[in-house]
């Protein structure tokens, strides 16, 4: 396959994505955790492989964001992977950007475009950069990397939607160590201040980032009463627990209010040597780490 | 020629007309709706305004989130604040993710005068030339500015364009399209040297050609209004058929239009050179003073051309 290749849609994948959706649509809720929970798993597998194989990424927050990102994609958001563009879909920003490997092998799991291409990433000449790219990835709304952007294109989108009489929804997943950047705030008040009920930012609450805790670098709790006080509604779940999290991003709104679910997480979340450690925010699995963190994953049953 | 214009009139009143006939057209700006002379649209267009308030990175993120949503933002600010500020959302929000956004950069140069180098807009051209894939477009005067904001609101992906404050006469030959998207006009046939100069110098620059005409010195004008990409064969034919070629703009030459008519010059046919802007901070002084001070005029632009063709004594 060459690195360079146009990603194109993956229809299998997408049928068997649009049967997971009727699936959990009909399930109960015991089923729809044990369906969720056993995409996560393997998304985390993949994501272990794909890192180790490309010597590049960043395991601790691809990790912690996994849950997060495979209730949205199986369960939440209105795509048509077939048609990135289609007007009407709901949007999903992923404002940490350093998490892609996630995303890809999300995107993947709804056929945007095929899993064999996440062997690319990294690799000369891939559209599969090291931070997502709306020039080369389908699904990718807007380029990411730089810490901050997100929210405030999430917001223009949003304020965008509500001007064209559309119903689409916004969601932009924020890392938590980025809302030190001060553009996320100028972009929070502006949803607040325009009541932008069809928006949901929720923030992947591990508590470290690249150097150390982010309760030691620049604290930001009362992390909620912050989001409030802007004019949001904040709510707080385990950002591991996929039914939580489908409840806080999908219960009744209250009208006038942008959402913030701030989605407490464990970074290197899956894998016991890597959990919660600041150390694992960009490196890579050696072989016998790469074996190890595959062993523990299969061994969880996708059920934790 | 009567300096009379300031081109952001032409500007507002080009967009609320394509406005009316594409709904598509919104309007973005960090509370400068005088600044960006944007009343006639808030007026006529209440919803299609989007004033995010004092907040510039915000203002390009949710730019480049409306064109997500399907629209055509033109967003509006101080060209200092909105590319200084903003800078990295519109490399990589805009620029980078390829999104349909128009970014207006309000009061160039020199124009706040007094209000002092904070508020002047020197950097822009540096800045925006050096990221990839935008389209850096600078009009003369209003017939340009007009055509320019057609041009953008047609066509799909990124653009910055620079509005001028400072009152300019008109440039633009009557006969002909005003604005041509990465070509440059030649106002004035000349072969001993070539001025090249953009927005508010231009006018100057046709000046100046006009008293070197009087010391027996035929300069060629050319006038860039798309700074990036540049017309290479316009700047190629200059240096090859003049052999002498000045610059001027109200920008720092280090990587404005100096710095890029001296690349191609350099690439092409190495000839003498002289880049006239800003190479200071500036002192405390209104518009008009300041482009004296740093030899923006008429006189100044005729002397560097003398200079550079060996004949400042002649």
């Amino acid at each position: 396959m060459s690195t360079g290749a146009e990603l194109r849609p993956d229809h299998q994948a997408i049928a068997e994505w649009r049967r997971l959706r009727e699936r959990l649509a009909r399930a109960d809720r015991a089923g729809r955790a044990a369906a969720l929970a056993a995409l996560a798993g393997g998304i985390r597998r993949t994501v272990i492989g794909t890192i180790a194989d490309a010597g590049l990424g960043h395991t601790g927050g691809d990790l912690s964001v996994t849950d997060i990102l495979t209730t949205l994609y199986a369960a939440v958001l209105r795509l048509d992977p077939a048609d990135p563009s289609w007007p009407e879909r709901d949007r999903l920003i992923l404002s940490k950007g350093h998490c892609s490997v996630a995303l890809y092998t999300t995107l993947t799991t709804c056929g945007f475009f095929p899993a064999e291409h996440l062997s690319t990433f990294a690799a000369p000449l891939s559209p599969l950069n090291g931070h997502p790219s709306r020039r080369s990835v389908p699904g990718v709304e807007t380029s990411t990397g730089p810490l901050g952007h997100g929210l405030p294109v999430g917001v223009g989108v949003a304020i965008g939607l509500r001007l064209r009489g559309s119903a689409a929804r916004t969601v932009v997943v924020l890392g938590d160590g980025e809302l030190q950047e001060g553009s996320n705030w100028e972009a929070a008040m502006t949803a607040g201040h325009r009541r932008l009920s069809s928006l949901t930012a929720i923030v992947d609450r591990n508590g470290l980032q690249q150097g150390a805790r982010t309760s030691d670098t620049n604290d930001l709790e009362p992390l909620a009463d912050k989001w409030r006080a802007f004019g949001w509604e904040a709510v707080e779940v385990d950002g591991h627990d996929h039914l939580a999290l489908l409840d806080a991003v999908t219960a009744p709104r209250d009208e006038g209010r942008p959402r913030c679910v701030i989605a407490r997480t464990v970074k290197g979340r899956g894998v016991s040597f890597m959990e919660d450690r600041v150390e694992w925010h960009h490196r890579v699995p050696d072989a016998e780490q790469t074996r190890a963190a595959l062993a523990e994953l299969a061994e969880s049953g996708d059920a934790r | 020629m009567k300096a009379a214009h300031d081109c952001r009139d032409a500007f507002a009143d080009e967009l609320v007309g394509l406005a009316r006939a594409d709904d598509r057209i919104v309007a973005v700006c960090n509370d400068s709706v005088g600044s960006s002379k944007l009343a006639a649209f808030a007026a006529e267009f209440p919803d299609r305004l989007v004033n995010v308030g004092i907040a510039e990175q915000d203002m390009v993120g949710i730019g480049a989130g409306l064109a997500n949503a399907g629209l055509v933002p033109f967003v509006c600010g101080a060209a200092t604040f909105l590319t200084a500020r903003a800078l990295e959302q519109i490399k990589a929000d805009v620029a980078y993710s390829a999104a349909n956004v128009k970014l207006c950069g309000m009061s160039p140069g020199l124009s706040y005068g007094a209000l002092g180098p904070t508020h002047h807009s020197t950097e822009d051209l540096s800045w925006l030339r050096a990221i990839a894939d935008l389209p850096v477009v600078v009009p003369a005067d209003p017939a340009q500015t007009r055509a320019a904001v057609r041009w953008a609101a047609r066509t799909a992906g990124p653009a910055f364009l620079r509005i001028g404050r400072f009152p300019v006469p008109d440039v633009s030959p009557p006969d002909g399209p005003a604005f041509t998207y990465g070509r440059a006009a030649r106002l004035r046939e000349g072969s001993d040297a070539t001025i090249v100069a953009t927005g508010t110098l231009v006018s100057r620059a046709l000046e100046a050609a006009e008293l070197l005409a009087g010391r027996g010195v035929q300069a060629r004008v050319v006038n860039v209004s798309t700074v990036s990409p540049l017309d290479r064969e316009e700047i190629a034919a200059a240096a090859t058929q003049t052999g002498a070629v000045v610059t001027a703009e109200e920008a720092v030459p280090t990587g404005g239009l100096g710095a890029a008519v001296a690349e191609v010059v350099l690439e092409t046919r190495p000839v003498p050179m002289r880049l006239l802007g800003p190479r200071t901070f500036a002192p405390t002084g209104e518009p008009e003073f300041l482009l004296e001070h740093f030899g923006l005029t008429a006189d100044g632009i005729a002397r560097a051309t003398l200079e550079v063709l060996g004949r400042a004594g002649a």
